[in-house]
């Protein structure tokens, strides 16, 4: 295994690992956030004719009433789009199981696979004339049969693609087996136990505050498009619109500006939107803009989650997973742009911090007439954990042993790593964990919640006639997967550092944790470095924000940068203090001899040291012109080798995924009369190695656990037979409030990456991914009722109560 | 999400919002708090021609709290009614009713009058009013009656209000001395709507027996409905070992009144058994304030 390449400089002393605030907030909780409906005042406004019915033909779309609406500027449908534009949208991840992959079209052609899918376009003087048209455009449909509900589609009484036949997109088996080279049906035949039961999981989606939004420019001078869009990946939505539009590369720039909330949905690209609402503003010279409202973004963007599961293991009186069979019926919804990571992720990282005996999961992954399913943070790891937690407890009370034994007896060791879980992950890489200390994190988890005093505090409880219960759950989680990210660092004669990677930021904070990243590597103060990211003028290599992976992936490459402006920093240094580079030290933005401070230079120096001028601007510029301070004449003004400017520029490509772990613990009460489910406690022990802010990784741990709360206790999509979404608006769709998320223990555990130089894991989406194991088996504790379904409602809960 | 065209009528008096809601007749809709009026034009769920905005009518926004009931204008926040210690110590229930209704921001705008005349079954006003047996003032152009709370919601989001009508206060009873009330819900998240949701009123005689008990139940049925459980509660003398009452029996008489349906959040079961649980402990929370607490536990 690899070593890490160098060791991390100065991480003891710097800002690297401090609770350093988050610089970002002051401007997005003064409201002087810059979002994408903020821009573009002035733009022509987009609107969309949407499907009204989950399966149709469309006989006939009549525009003429809408033409008379005073401020319309034009009305697009599919027969209008030209070349590439007319074809399918991407599919962005192929994979050779995904047989049977289709995805829509921008705007419908001929038939349309769910309520919500985009038929036509308006663009209009605003929004208002905009929906005002599109409520005059009658589009005749010829009802076809919908398929809703997994189960249903998989029976396949009717197609949601004529040419797909049983609805089926994909269809995947892996097989480990055990040691002794059993299967797992045989190890599961063989052992001395064995448990067959199903499971739920039901549909959530990531919500982010801020829906969708594109806002493009079309610069007919200069025949550049400017873009902006709410997006994940700026790089590659500019790359797809490129591509759709005919346009060269670098006549395009997209920006993601600030970005309320993406949590994956934003990753998809390009959405309908983004091509359409650029390719518009080119044909009519025109500033356009759309801006995805609420109703838009529950029926027309991504949903996540539902799975049916079948669980068969085989274990020992211990409790040691001997084989494992899961069968997963994954629902894909109408179309697969983002190809079949989600059931990926579930089937590889089903198997968490365990090494069981036999493993075989297969899965089918299913057309239904809905919104389509892409990954929401998490990315089918909850569904997994779901999956092997509940069957964790359902082998504890089996053999009435503690359900904590019963995952002690399964962990992976410590001295076990790399461990090779014998898969191929989400990333066509190993499934090999780099480093993790499983028993350590559960003896922590069990002392921050006081799970050895519990059942005191459950009598306790009993006698005062309330019915608590606790539960637990652990996951691991591959993180900061490739293929790369990379860095930009340039340091200016004022002695600022300018930092900018390509990937883009939803709120994580990437500004804070990447200047802190460069102000220890570079020894400079955290105020004089900013950072840009998802910006393609400053950058325009990168892949995006998505699987827990900035930290990781930009991170590292922002560190090997500022590696190299070191040295060269350093290198220019030594000759002008006449130094030996070793014996150079950088603080506070001043590099210096090592035991002689009076023998030093400041880095703005050496910026303009850096790059010779012939012409002056100011003090600064004046000291770096050629009668100002006098070079070698027999060496040209930049060496050999060198490059003008006080920069570096580097990549980080992961060989593969380091793997993040943590667990967590719930008390809950069950309220025995009205069924209210309450959580009174949440504690969690969360390792994402080497922390760079210890802050705003709980911030992200918060964040996961309330959607995680959601899944939980409230969030579902609620489709009726006909497909159509009962619950499209926060009024029905119960996303928890702050009311509903409770206080959240952390304690952080740091088992640093052997795979990076900075030995980090991904944080950003752990918070979310045990959640519905957690608090489904704290009910089921309270309750003695297996809990085989989530979410789970007061209303559930009583039905359970009564069918007990 | 953007409303259809419609013609913003801002009236500056109570006599020329009639005037204006006479001429407009059924294309008009009032525009009060707008936390509820607002996402429905929004959805195009409603599209009326003309909105008469009553914000600037300063003397809708009134609340005088008189010994024999309260009286709320139609301009009266949530809020500020919530807020109003006289209202308060007229009618306690509005107090206890309000902080369930949504959260503070949106109590900040919406209206109590508002809320009665959208008429939400799910909503606490219309069960408080119905409860008390209050009553809504409506005014017209040259005219003013008052509709009793029975006769006031006619269905699910419907109300007496005519066309052309302004509801420009309602009107609160105050109980007789020895009541109490409560109002107690289940909501799936803080501030929600009810899934279900009991008010009560109990008077207590002399003897500190139960001599009126009634109850209001939200979400299970077209309109808050209203059951006078006395018979089955009382007159109980007030034993020393709790209220001697057959709280099962008065649960059950309630949930033979009730028609709860079910929906994507509950089904017609919890809702009828949930209103049970709710109207033992609103009656029980409502008789132990009538009694000052004076009964001990219950
Ligand atoms: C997130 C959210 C949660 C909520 N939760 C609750 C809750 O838990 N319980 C609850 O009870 N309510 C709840 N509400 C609704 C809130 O209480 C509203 O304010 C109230 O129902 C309507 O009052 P309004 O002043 O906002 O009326 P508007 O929205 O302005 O009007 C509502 C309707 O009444 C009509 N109207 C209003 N005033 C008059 C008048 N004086 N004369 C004639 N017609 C009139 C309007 O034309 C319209 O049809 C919630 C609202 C929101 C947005």
């Amino acid at each position: 295994m690899s070593e890490r390449r160098e060791p991390a400089r100065e991480h003891v002393t710097g800002v690297f690992g401090k609770r350093v605030q988050r610089r970002e907030d002051a401007r997005l909780i003064t409201g002087r956030g810059r979002f994408l409906d903020d821009l573009g005042g002035n733009a022509l406004a987009a609107a969309f004719v949407r499907s009204p019915h989950a399966h149709a033909r469309i006989r006939d779309i009549d525009v003429a009433a809408a033409l008379d609406v005073d401020g319309l500027v034009a009305i697009y449908t599919w027969e209008d789009l030209p070349g590439v534009l007319a074809e399918p949208l991407p599919l962005l991840i192929p994979h050779p199981a995904l047989t049977h992959g289709r995805t829509a079209y921008p705007l419908a052609r001929e038939v349309v696979r769910h309520v919500g899918e985009p038929v036509v376009m308006v663009v209009a003087r605003d929004r208002y004339v905009a929906e005002d048209a599109c409520s005059l455009i009658e589009v005749d449909y010829e009802i076809l049969k919908p398929v809703v509900g997994v189960e249903e589609a998989a029976q396949a009484a009717h197609l949601v693609h004529e040419d797909v036949p049983g609805n089926v997109a994909a269809h995947m088996v892996q097989e480990v087996p055990a040691p002794d080279g059993r299967s797992a049906r045989e190890a599961i035949e063989a052992a001395p136990h064995t448990l067959a039961f199903r499971l739920d999981i039901e549909r959530s989606a990531c919500t982010p505050l801020e829906g969708k939004g594109v806002y493009a420019r079309w610069d007919a001078d200069d025949e550049s498009l400017r873009v902006y869009s709410s997006t994940q990946t700026s790089t590659s939505v500019r790359m797809a619109i490129a591509a759709k539009l005919g346009l060269p590369l670098p006549k395009v720039e997209v920006i993601a500006p600030d970005v309320g909330g993406g949590f994956g949905v934003k990753i998809v690209h390009p959405w309908p939107e983004e091509i359409l609402v650029p390719w518009a503003a080119r044909l009519l010279d025109r500033e356009i803009k759309w801006t995805e409202d609420r109703r838009e973004h529950f029926i027309s963007s991504a949903h996540e989650r539902a799975q049916v599961q079948y669980v068969r293991v085989g274990f020992d009186d211990d409790g040691r997973v001997l084989g494992l069979d899961v069968n997963i019926l994954h629902d894909n919804g109408a179309y697969t742009p983002y190809g079949i990571i989600v059931p990926i992720v579930t089937s590889t990282q089903l198997l968490g911090p365990y090494k069981i005996g036999a493993y075989r999961v297969e899965f089918s992954s299913i057309y239904t007439n809905t919104v389509q399913v892409t990954p929401y943070r998490g990315a089918g790891r909850p569904q997994g954990v779901f999956c092997m937690e509940r069957t964790m407890d359902r082998i504890a009370a089996h053999l009435g042993r503690d359900r904590t034994d019963v995952r002690a007896a399964n962990f992976i060791q410590p001295d076990e790593f790399p461990y090779d879980q014998g898969m191929t992950f989400q990333d066509g890489r190993p499934l090999i964990y780099d480093s993790g200390d499983y028993p350590e994190s559960l003896r922590m988890l069990k002392e921050l919640i006081g799970w050895d005093s519990f059942p005191a505090m459950r009598d306790q409880a009993a006698a005062e006639g309330r019915r608590i219960g606790i539960g637990v759950g652990c996951y691991v989680e591959g993180t900061g997967v490739g293929p790369y990210e990379g860095g930009h660092v340039q340091v200016t004669s004022d002695g600022r550092v300018h930092v900018s990677t390509g990937l883009t930021s939803q709120g994580q904070g990437h500004e804070t944790v990447f200047a802190q990243i460069v102000a220890t590597e570079l020894g400079v103060p955290f105020e004089k470095v900013s950072v840009v990211t998802g910006d393609t003028r400053r950058f325009g290599y990168a892949v995006g924000t998505f699987a827990s992976r900035a930290a990781v992936v930009s991170g590292n490459a922002i560190a090997l940068a500022c590696r190299k402006v070191r040295e060269k920093a350093l290198r220019i240094a030594a000759d002008a203090l006449e130094a030996d580079p070793r014996d150079l030290e950088i603080t506070d933005g001043v590099v210096h001899v090592v035991g002689a401070p009076s023998a030093s230079i400041p880095l703005s120096t050496i910026a303009v040291l850096s790059n010779p001028l012939r012409y002056a601007f100011d003090d600064e510029t004046r000291r770096a012109t050629q009668f100002a301070s006098a070079p070698s004449p027999d060496r040209p003004p930049v060496s050999e080798g060198e490059e003008p400017g006080l920069e570096g520029r580097d990549y980080y490509s992961p060989i593969r995924s380091t793997f993040a772990s943590g667990m967590h613990a719930a008390i809950v009460e069950t309220d025995p009369l009205t069924a209210e489910i309450k959580i009174l406690r949440y504690a969690v022990v969360h390792d994402c190695g080497k922390l760079i802010n210890p802050m705003i990784v709980e911030g992200q741990i918060h964040g996961g656990v309330a959607q995680g709360v959601g899944g939980a206790l409230y969030e579902k999509m609620v489709y009726d037979q006909h497909g159509q979404l009962l619950n499209a608006s926060f009024m029905d769709f119960l996303m928890p409030y702050a009311t509903e998320v409770p206080r959240i223990e952390t304690t952080h555990l740091e088992t640093p990456s052997p795979l990076n130089p900075l030995g980090v894991k991904g944080a950003g989406e752990a918070g979310v991914i045990p959640v519905s194991a957690v608090i489904a088996a704290a009910i089921e504790d309270a309750e003695g009722i297996p809990i085989d379904r989530m979410p789970i409602s007061p209303s559930d809960l009583h039905a359970l109560r009564l069918a007990r | 999400m953007k409303p259809p065209p419609f013609d913003y009528h801002g009236p500056a008096s109570l006599g020329e919002t009639l005037r204006v809601l006479a001429e407009v007749g059924p294309h008009g809709k009032v525009l009060a708090g707008g936390q509820s009026l607002i996402p429905l034009l929004n959805m195009r769920l409603a599209a009326p021609a003309h909105l008469v905005d009553i914000n600037r009518v300063a003397e809708l926004d009134t609340i005088a709290a008189e010994p024999g009931g309260v009286r709320v204008g139609a301009l009266a926040r949530h809020a500020a009614v919530e807020r109003s210690a006289a209202a308060r110590a007229v009618q306690p229930l509005l107090g206890q009713a309000l902080r369930l209704v949504a959260h503070p921001v949106i109590r900040n705008r919406g209206t109590v009058v508002g809320s009665l005349v959208h008429a939400d079954p799910s909503a606490e006003l219309p069960a408080v009013l119905a409860l008390l047996g209050g009553s809504v003032r409506l005014a017209r152009l040259g005219g003013e009656r008052e509709v009793a709370a029975a006769e006031f919601f006619t269905g699910p989001l419907e109300s007496a209000v005519a066309p052309g009508e302004l509801a420009v206060s309602a009107f609160f009873p105050a109980l007789p001395e020895r009541s109490g009330t409560a109002f107690c819900e289940v909501a799936r998240r803080h501030g929600d709507y009810a899934v279900a949701g009991v008010a009560a009123a109990v008077t207590l005689d002399e003897d500190f027996r139960i001599a009126a008990a009634r109850v209001a139940c939200v979400s299970v049925g077209p309109v808050p409905v209203v059951a006078d459980v006395t018979e089955v509660c009382g007159p109980r003398p007030a034993a020393s070992v709790g209220w001697d009452v057959d709280w099962d029996a008065v649960a059950r008489a309630v949930q033979d009144r009730i028609d709860p349906e079910e929906d994507i959040h509950a089904t017609a079961t919890y809702r009828r058994h949930l209103t049970g649980v709710l109207v033992t402990r609103a009656l029980k929370s409502a008789a132990h304030e009538a009694g000052h607490g004076e009964q001990g536990e219950l």
